[in-house]
């Protein structure tokens, strides 16, 4: 107890072990806990294996969904696992981490006729982990072709990539900036999608195919350049994502305790145990997107008190899907719409608040009211959306075409310059999902195969 | 509230549902669980000659289950009591002597000679059961020995055994019949020929329930053996329906009492048995699955039923639906029937669409002016009912009958009843056309 008479705590707020080691385990496991095998097949019966199924027109990667929902209702788990991991590698990770409400789920006829969709996305993780748990690697290798191909970025995009390209016989190598291979599924997304390390599990499935090699720690335009890739390998895919951080605008940015929820993120997610990691008494975050929400519901999980998300827009228009919504307000964050920053309150040099303006929709856009509203804080995330930076690319060569700030590619996955692909969220055209980045992986190798192919026809003729 | 106190052949149960025989009508003890739950009667499980026979003593059941585990099905080895014959006689008689306004019948299988059947029958009397049920249907183990099925697979057999018991005893006698047969009329009418009251049916069909795929051997698997044992429980109802169907049309036995057996679980199950001329219906498994409790809900729901349609008593609507069932050949050819689609309640799987295009008439589309859409083709649909079936919604896809001209065939729909007998594609067509035998009801413009 603090007694009257001693000074209030000292600002900034921001501690370790605000809740019981239980309770951030808690706060931390699964959010979609597994299927049991009978929960499983009870779920897959509800499955009407509809005919040109409108789940699987749903599917960036078209996984055929119908059928394997139905090799689970039929007992083969295994063959489940492999008709998923043939259309998407990584359909592990997009069984934990898909928008299923707003792609397969949302389509489902289960939820036209009585608004509860098959659990595709369960019975998808149902599958995937029955094949993981045996340690075997489903696929084989075509006969070595002999052809070398550099993948920049170990994230979905280039994952997906490396593994279609090594099972079609390419030797490939993965180069990435950080430490791990991964990209976003080891460092950006919420921890309780992807417990017990999956990201890393799953790249370590994914590399037994073979013919893969992965080097960490070499950054594009630093210790790798886009020249030398394109002269010593056969083709280069860029599955560089977002490395950018949009700016608040806002003055009192830089403040202590003002951070970039992407990064603070990862340094949870790289976080071994999470009751160390200090998160504000209150916290406010800045955005409308799934990040937003990541950040938001882990600071609420590690134990701050008070969480809001501000989002500058309404409720219609916030990119986190309803259901995305409904998690982050069920674990008590606050949503508080039409509210855009205008200051960071800060003492010392430390955050104390935020003003936030309020906004409205005037002829379809948005306008500030001049009324503001301040908000105490100890930690502000934003959460603004990312941007792609060019560098590596740019400056070198003879450029890369961008479009809107991303790289410009046509429908194979091209960009303008020759022999070079890309793919994932650095791509101008995508949805920033990790789903959309497997299928542009998985559509650059086959171009890149069928251009290897091509060349190697020419060159005999 | 309707009346469903029940009268077959004198024998007076205060509801139609019996338990049949089998293993919760092997005993004092179970017997009277159910009788407190409410059951109308019960056949006791059947006794033979001592010494008893003996079970055996792995698993002697095995099962069909839905996606959720619902139990679609049971098949069992088990034999005929294995109790001692006295233990036997002696808890009929006090069971009885305790519950006389509920039905008591046994059921009885011993060799195929006259002196077993007339001792036993003696014995039976003395207990003040009601009446007797001949076991002709165990497909297991007794019809090795030549009891059970195969005394049921022979018609004169069957009469032979009616015979005696009807000789021996002043009890009515209800000779039970195995499905295992090919034509159910044949033991029907020995059964009446050899003066028996009455036939109850379908006892259990000869069934592998499934294969161990790792042992390579039947289920349930007994030492790395399995032999067939015999099938129950709902999957087994349609072919019941089918038999009792025959009989209570067949001219020969038309009007015999039936009691009727074969997956009968809810209220609505039993008042079909009851449609095609069952005086009384008999349930197993449906109480091994969840206990003796159901015979609550069959109760009240044939009773509510029958209020909601006015029926008072059982007779009011028993065996309103068997002149119904008729020959292929008497069926109305000028009944043209359409799929209709609800647009409504479509839920757009397509599985009405694949299965037509697929395996039947390409009579249901997928796409309509570029957007997904089920809609039928007139032209194409034959009204055959399968998109019906496998729409995963009710009522979502009706058939309805058409007149004028048929779009399909291009050609008037005579709108007078007619069917092969004098159809010009039957080769052995009369020339008059031939109608059902009475008491088949037709259609008004028939007559």
């Amino acid at each position: 107890m603090i007694a009257m008479s001693d000074p209030l705590p000292r600002r900034p707020d921001i501690a370790a072990s605000r809740l019981p080691g239980d309770a951030i385990a808690r706060g931390f496991s699964d959010l979609h806990p597994a299927l049991e095998s009978h929960e499983a097949l009870v779920e897959a019966d509800r499955c009407y294996f509809c005919y040109d199924a409108p789940c699987m027109n749903a599917c960036p990667t078209a996984i055929d969904i119908p059928l394997f929902i139905r090799e689970i209702q039929a007992g083969n788990a295994i063959g489940a696992a492999k008709t998923i991991l043939s259309a998407n590698i990584l359909g592990g990770m997009c069984a934990r981490v898909c928008p299923t409400e707003t792609l397969c789920e949302e389509v489902c006829v289960r939820e036209i006729a009585e608004g509860k969709p098959v659990q595709i996305g369960l019975l998808q993780r149902h599958a995937t982990d029955a094949l993981m748990a045996t340690g075997e690697h489903p696929f084989k290798r075509a006969a070595p072709t002999g052809k070398r191909i550099a993948v920049v970025g170990a994230g979905p995009a280039g994952l997906s990539a490396a593994h279609r390209l090594a099972m079609l016989g390419h030797d490939v190598t993965i180069f990435d900036a950080r430490e791990k291979p991964g990209g976003l599924n080891e460092y950006g997304i919420a921890a309780y999608k992807a417990t017990e390390d999956f990201a890393q599990r799953e790249v370590e499935f994914l590399l037994k195919i073979g013919g893969i090699t992965v080097q960490t720690g070499k950054a594009l335009g630093n210790t790798i350049h886009l020249a030398d890739l394109r002269r010593d390998f056969g083709a280069v895919f860029l599955g560089l994502g977002l490395a950018g951080v949009n700016a608040l605008g806002a003055d009192g940015e830089t403040s202590g305790g003002s951070h970039d929820a992407v990064a603070w993120i990862a340094d949870l997610r790289q976080t071994s145990d999470l009751s160390q990691l200090p998160v504000g008494r209150r916290v406010v975050v800045i955005g409308g997107g799934m990040t937003a929400i990541d950040a938001a519901v882990q600071a609420k999980a590690l134990g701050a008190e008070e969480v809001t998300i501000a989002y500058r827009r309404g409720r219609e228009q916030m990119n986190a899907s309803v259901y995305e919504q409904e998690v982050a307000a069920t674990r008590g964050v606050h949503l508080r719409f039409n509210l855009q920053p205008k200051r960071i309150l800060a003492e010392d040099g430390h955050v104390t608040g935020i003003e936030l303006e309020r906004t409205r929709i005037e002829d379809g856009k948005l306008v500030a009211t001049g009324e503001t509203v301040t908000i105490e804080a100890d930690q502000v995330f934003k959460a603004i959306g990312q941007s792609f930076t060019a560098d590596g690319t740019e400056g070198e060569g003879e450029g890369i075409a961008l479009e809107r700030g991303r790289i410009r590619v046509d429908a194979s996955r091209r960009t303008s310059l020759e022999g070079v692909w890309a793919g994932g969220d650095c791509i101008f055209g995508g949805e920033d999902l990790t789903v959309v980045a497997v299928e542009d992986g998985k559509v650059a190798a086959m171009d890149i195969h069928a251009a290897l192919v091509a060349a190697e026809k020419v060159a005999a003729e | 509230m309707a009346d469903l106190s029940t009268s077959f052949l004198g024998i007076s149960s205060p509801n139609p549902f019996w338990l049949a025989s089998a293993p919760p009508t092997d005993k004092e003890y179970n017997v009277q669980r159910a009788f407190e739950q409410g059951w109308g009667g019960v056949v006791w499980k059947t006794l033979g000659e001592d010494p008893p026979v003996v079970n055996v003593n792995g698993p002697r059941y095995g099962a069909i289950h839905g996606p959720d585990r619902r139990l679609l099905a049971l098949n069992n080895i088990e034999l005929i009591t294995d109790r001692a014959l006295d233990t036997n006689l002696e808890e009929i008689a006090r069971v009885k002597r305790n519950w006389p306004d509920r039905a008591m019948i046994v059921s009885l299988m011993v060799p195929c000679e006259e002196a077993p059947w007339q001792k036993i029958l003696a014995l039976v009397e003395q207990t003040g059961a009601d009446g007797v049920e001949l076991n002709f249907g165990c497909p297991h183990g007794m019809s090795e020995r030549g009891m059970g099925s195969a005394v049921g697979q022979v018609p004169e057999y069957i009469e032979m055994v009616a015979r005696w018991c009807k000789q021996h005893s002043r009890l009515p006698v209800i000779v039970k019949l195995t499905p295992n047969i090919t034509d159910i009329r044949y033991p029907a009418r020995a059964a009446k020929a050899g003066g028996a009251d009455a036939v109850s049916l379908i006892n259990t069909v000869n069934a592998i329930m499934s294969i161990d795929l790792d042992n390579f051997a039947p289920t349930p698997t007994i030492d790395g053996k399995g032999s067939h044992g015999g099938m129950c429980g709902p999957a087994v109802r349609p072919l019941a329906l089918n038999m009792v169907a025959e009989i209570a049309r067949d001219v020969e036995t038309r009007g015999m009492p039936i009691s009727g057996i074969g997956g009968i679980t809810t209220w609505r199950d039993a008042a079909e048995f009851i449609a095609l001329g069952c005086g009384t219906v008999q349930v197993c498994t449906a109480a091994m699955t969840y206990g003796f409790k159901i015979v609550k809900e069959m109760t009240s729901g044939l009773s509510d039923w029958m209020d909601e349609k006015g029926y008072a008593t059982i007779e009011d609507f028993r065996g309103r639906a068997a002149p119904n069932v008729t020959d292929w050949q008497y069926l109305n050819l000028n009944y043209v029937t359409k799929a209709r689609i609800d647009q409504d309640k479509c839920i757009s799987c397509g599985r009405c669409h694949i299965a037509c295009e697929d395996t039947s008439h390409q009579a249901i589309t997928n796409m309509v002016d570029g957007m997904r859409k089920f809609e039928v083709i007139d032209e194409e649909c034959v009204g055959c009912n399968l998109c019906v079936n496998v729409c995963p919604v009710a009522d979502c896809i009706t058939m309805e009958q058409i007149a004028g001209q048929d779009p399909r065939t291009k050609k008037p729909i005579p709108p007078e009843y007619g069917n092969w007998t004098a159809h010009p594609n039957n080769p052995m067509a009369k020339e008059k056309m031939q109608f059902a035998p009475n008491p088949m009801t037709l259609p008004d413009a028939a007559e």
